[in-house]
C-alpha cells in the first residue's frame, strides 16, 4: 500500500491557538437510515462508542461516530483500518438500504488547541461558539469564510476542523490568520 | 441578518449558510395541463409585503431543504417546518394569524 500524503504536510502555526494539520484520519461516510436498530448495532460495534445523537460528536481518540446529518454518519477509525472496516460494515449491514464509502483522502482535518479557541473560531463562522451553544461534543457543519467546515470541540481548548482536501491551504491560511497573536478579541475568554 | 432553525439538523443557521430556494409550495399539474397552469408554474410568483412562504436549503450544513414562513417587510422568521409537505402546519398558520390578523398568502389566510 502506497503511502498516505497529508494536503499540507503537516502544516502548523503557533499563535493565539496551535494550529496544526493532523492526520492521515480514517474516515468512512454511512447514509442510510441512522435510526435503523441494524445500522446502530453495526455501527457502534465497529467503532466501540455511543450512538451520537442530533449534531453529536463522539470521539475518543482516532476514532468516532459524527452525525453529520438525518441520513449521514461519518465514522473515524485509524487510516490503515479504513479499508477493512469498510469491508466489515458492508457485510454486517448486506441487505440493508445504505451506502457505505471510504473518503479517508477526500478532506483535511485540523487541531486547534489553546485557550483562545472560541474567540479564535468566533472569527470566521456565523455560528455562535458560546459554551452553552456549542458544548464540546457537539459537531457544527458550518462555513469558515467562504469554504464548507465542519468543526467539533474535544475540550474547552481543543477544537478539531475538517474541510475538503481541495481548500486545504486556503483554510489553513484562515485558521493562521486568525490566530494571529496581535488580534485577540477576549469576548468568550477574557 | 436573517437566522432560520434548520428543522432537520436544529442549528441556528445564518442565511449565508443557506441557500434560497424560492417561493415555497409551487404546484406542478399533471399530464394534459393547459397552458395558463403550466405559465403559472414556471412563471407565476408572489411578491407579498409580509407575511412569505420559502424554500431554504442548508447548504453548507445538513444540506437538507426546509420551509421557512417569514415577513418580508420586517424579516420577523414565523417559523420553519420541514420539505416534505404541501402545507404549512395548522400551528405554524395559527402563530402567523396571532401576530399578523388579516394575513393571507395565496389561498391561505
Amino acid at each position: 500500500m502506497s503511502d498516505p500524503v497529508l494536503p499540507l504536510g503537516s502544516a502548523s502555526f503557533d499563535g493565539l491557538v496551535e494550529v496544526r494539520e493532523i492526520g492521515p484520519q480514517g474516515m468512512i461516510t454511512l447514509r442510510g437510515d441512522l435510526s435503523a436498530p441494524e445500522v446502530i448495532a453495526a455501527v457502534t460495534d465497529l467503532a466501540g462508542l455511543e450512538m451520537p445523537g442530533l449534531r453529536g460528536a463522539n470521539t475518543a481518540g482516532d476514532t468516532g461516530l459524527l452525525w453529520m446529518s438525518p441520513d449521514e454518519l461519518l465514522l473515524l477509525v485509524p487510516y490503515r483500518q479504513a479499508p477493512a472496516a469498510v469491508d466489515r460494515l458492508t457485510a454486517a449491514l448486506d441487505g440493508q438500504h445504505v451506502l457505505i464509502v471510504n473518503v479517508s483522502d477526500m478532506r483535511a482535518l485540523f487541531q486547534l488547541r489553546g485557550t483562545q479557541l472560541r474567540d479564535v473560531l468566533a472569527k470566521l463562522a456565523p455560528v455562535d461558539f458560546a459554551p452553552e451553544a456549542l458544548p464540546a461534543g457537539e459537531l457544527r457543519r458550518t462555513r469558515f469564510a467562504q469554504v464548507a467546515a465542519g468543526v467539533w470541540l474535544l475540550d474547552d481548548t481543543t477544537a478539531r476542523v475538517f474541510c475538503f482536501r481541495s481548500v486545504a491551504g486556503y483554510m489553513f491560511s484562515l485558521l493562521s490568520t486568525v490566530a494571529d497573536p496581535d488580534s485577540q478579541v477576549g469576548f468568550h475568554v477574557k | 441578518m436573517l437566522t432560520f432553525e434548520c428543522p432537520c439538523c436544529g442549528a441556528h443557521a445564518d442565511e449565508t449558510e443557506l441557500h434560497a430556494g424560492g417561493e415555497a409550495h409551487i404546484k406542478r399539474f399533471g399530464p394534459g395541463a393547459s397552458d395558463d397552469d403550466f405559465e403559472g408554474y414556471l412563471f407565476t410568483r408572489e411578491n407579498p409585503k409580509g407575511v412569505h412562504f420559502e424554500r431554504w436549503r442548508h447548504v453548507n450544513g445538513c444540506g437538507k431543504w426546509f420551509h421557512a414562513a417569514r415577513c418580508t417587510m420586517t424579516m420577523e422568521v414565523f417559523g420553519t417546518y420541514p420539505a416534505q409537505t404541501f402545507q404549512p402546519p395548522k400551528d405554524l398558520l395559527d402563530k402567523i394569524t396571532e401576530k399578523r390578523p388579516g394575513w393571507s398568502w395565496r389561498d391561505l389566510s
